[in-house]
């Protein structure tokens, strides 16, 4: 397989000791062997995530993503922008389209970015790293990587909303999007088409502000995950997968349910089915332990 | 009434419409939804909102201006995308309800004990400071809002959460003494100070008489 090469838009809860670390560990062992290289852009900051909106007017929010791909564009050159995290994808992908309609927009823009002597061209594709996997590197290339199918293993694909809407992966639709489960099954899991939860709002940023609010939705994603079955939820959002894996023993209590649902990242179930280590797949990330993914990456 | 609500209340007296159109982010929209309400039917904390988006829209064109930029509704919004792509008009609902927010934060005039709005607040303060979110501070801002008793009860409530995001590795504690940056913090702040210039200025003009 050739090397592919992008310039990579971690985001900040990615990072060291902190909440998605374990996506990261497990994103580059994924990548490490799909052949993957991923290039940091230097010194990239915050999105601004949905919330931002809150504080940061529509320029100064859109500068941000702005920034990031300016210094793409100018650290990696030719390459195209792959981000792991929903909501950075989602508000650099925002930011792209809205600079590309609105010329004043992105004039202002550079305006702004020149204070800090950069500058936009704006021409740099922005993809999430499932895309990358569904339509640069293909399922067949995926499969050809499994050492250890996840056989037996019932997964409920949790796609979310933010990977998902308004932009979502080509060729899928908005209310029932099928790689996720396409994905489990070339791993050789059981994937569960019929979980209905699948593109359900966990309550994104408001699982901070709204918990009792939040807690109830999330409430339905996990139930209904129980109805279908599964032993664990995969997910492609580091705010889903931690509003539906942390927040259990305060809905346990609230609602009387018993759940201890493992909600695991997609790069994880392919590391571990690739056969690598259960510490290269971050399972030492999970709050609630996959203990099927354990006995399977030992 | 801060001095930017009373110059916009003045020049768009007549119309609510036009003042939303010429200030809100993606405001010039609003004009084109065709009250079918799939946006309130999709919105999945629509139950919770006091006028939820189909409403809003059609009380910006009755020009109930306090109502709507008063209102905790918009301030609902899980930016789920929802309405966005179901709305057969094709309208940018989520990014209208996140704009009016926005503006009526501007103006002064948001509710003032939302909790998403004081929370949003705080997240893009977190992120200014450096130009990455420490998530460690920005908990604690959280728990603590609402004053200090409040906070070590909320706190004592997510014990548990924090100490399995710690052992996980999924929290530092050392974050508190400062945490992750951009190395180019003074860069990155000019920009932003440049940008929140130039949309100032856009906005004091369409205030002026």
């Amino acid at each position: 397989m050739a090397k592919r090469e992008y310039s990579f838009y971690p985001g900040c809860s990615s990072q060291k000791g902190a909440s998605s670390s374990n996506y990261l560990v497990s994103v580059q062992t994924m990548c490490d062997e799909l052949d993957i290289q991923l290039n940091e852009i230097p010194d990239w900051n915050c999105c601004a995530a949905s919330v931002g909106y809150a504080g940061g007017g529509e320029l100064p929010r859109l500068a941000l993503s702005a920034r990031n791909m300016a210094l793409s564009e100018q650290h990696n050159p030719g390459q195209q922008m792959v981000a792991t995290c929903a909501a950075c994808w989602l508000a650099t992908r925002e930011t792209q389209e809205r600079l590309h309609e609105d010329q004043g927009l992105l004039a202002e823009a550079n305006q702004a970015l020149a204070e800090g002597g950069l500058k936009l061209k704006n021409e740099t594709p922005i993809k999430h790293m499932c895309e990358v996997l569904v339509e640069d590197v293909g399922y067949d290339a995926i499969q050809s990587k499994v050492k250890k199918p996840l056989e037996g293993i019932k997964i409920a694909g949790y796609v979310g909303c933010q990977t998902n809407r308004p932009f979502g992966i080509s060729g899928e639709s908005y209310e029932n999007p099928k790689y996720l489960d396409k994905l489990v099954e070339t791993l050789g899991g059981d994937s569960l088409p019929g979980y209905e939860k699948k593109v359900q709002c966990c309550g994104g940023a408001l699982a901070f502000s709204e918990p009792e609010k939040s807690q109830e939705m999330i409430k339905g994603i996990i139930e209904a995950a129980y109805d279908h079955g599964a032993d664990m939820i995969v997910t492609p959002c580091p705010v889903c997968q931690m509003n539906v894996e942390v927040y259990q023993d305060q809905i346990n209590a609230t609602y009387g349910t018993k759940f201890k649902m493992p909600v695991v990242y997609y790069s994880t179930l392919m590391s571990v089915a690739f056969g690598r280590s259960a510490k290269e797949a971050a399972l030492e990330g999970q709050v609630i332990p996959a203990k099927k993914l354990e006995a399977l990456a030992k | 009434m801060s001095e930017i609500n009373q110059s916009m209340v003045e020049r768009y007296r007549n119309s609510f419409l036009k003042e939303v159109e010429a200030n809100v982010e993606e405001g010039e929209w609003v004009k084109m939804c065709m009250q079918c309400g799939v946006c309130s039917g999709s919105c999945p904390l629509g139950t919770f909102w006091d006028h939820p988006p189909q409403e809003i829209f059609m009380m910006i064109r009755a020009g109930k201006r306090d109502a709507v930029l008063e209102s905790d509704s918009m301030w609902m919004c899980t930016s789920c995308y929802n309405c966005i792509v179901r709305c057969p008009r094709g309208l940018p609902i989520t990014h209208i309800m996140h704009g009016l927010a926005h503006y009526a934060k501007r103006l002064g005039i948001a509710p003032k004990n939302q909790p998403t709005a004081k929370f949003g607040q705080l997240f893009w303060d977190n992120l200014m400071k450096k130009g990455r979110v420490n998530e460690l501070k920005l908990g604690l801002s959280l728990y603590f809002m609402n004053g200090f008793s409040e906070g070590v009860k909320t706190s004592l409530k997510m014990k548990d959460i924090g100490l399995g995001m710690l052992k996980t590795k999924r929290m530092n504690p050392m974050e508190i003494l400062g945490g992750h940056a951009v190395k180019d913090a003074a860069g990155l702040q000019k920009i932003i100070k440049k940008a929140q210039e130039l949309e100032d200025a856009r906005i004091a003009q369409h205030g002026a008489k």
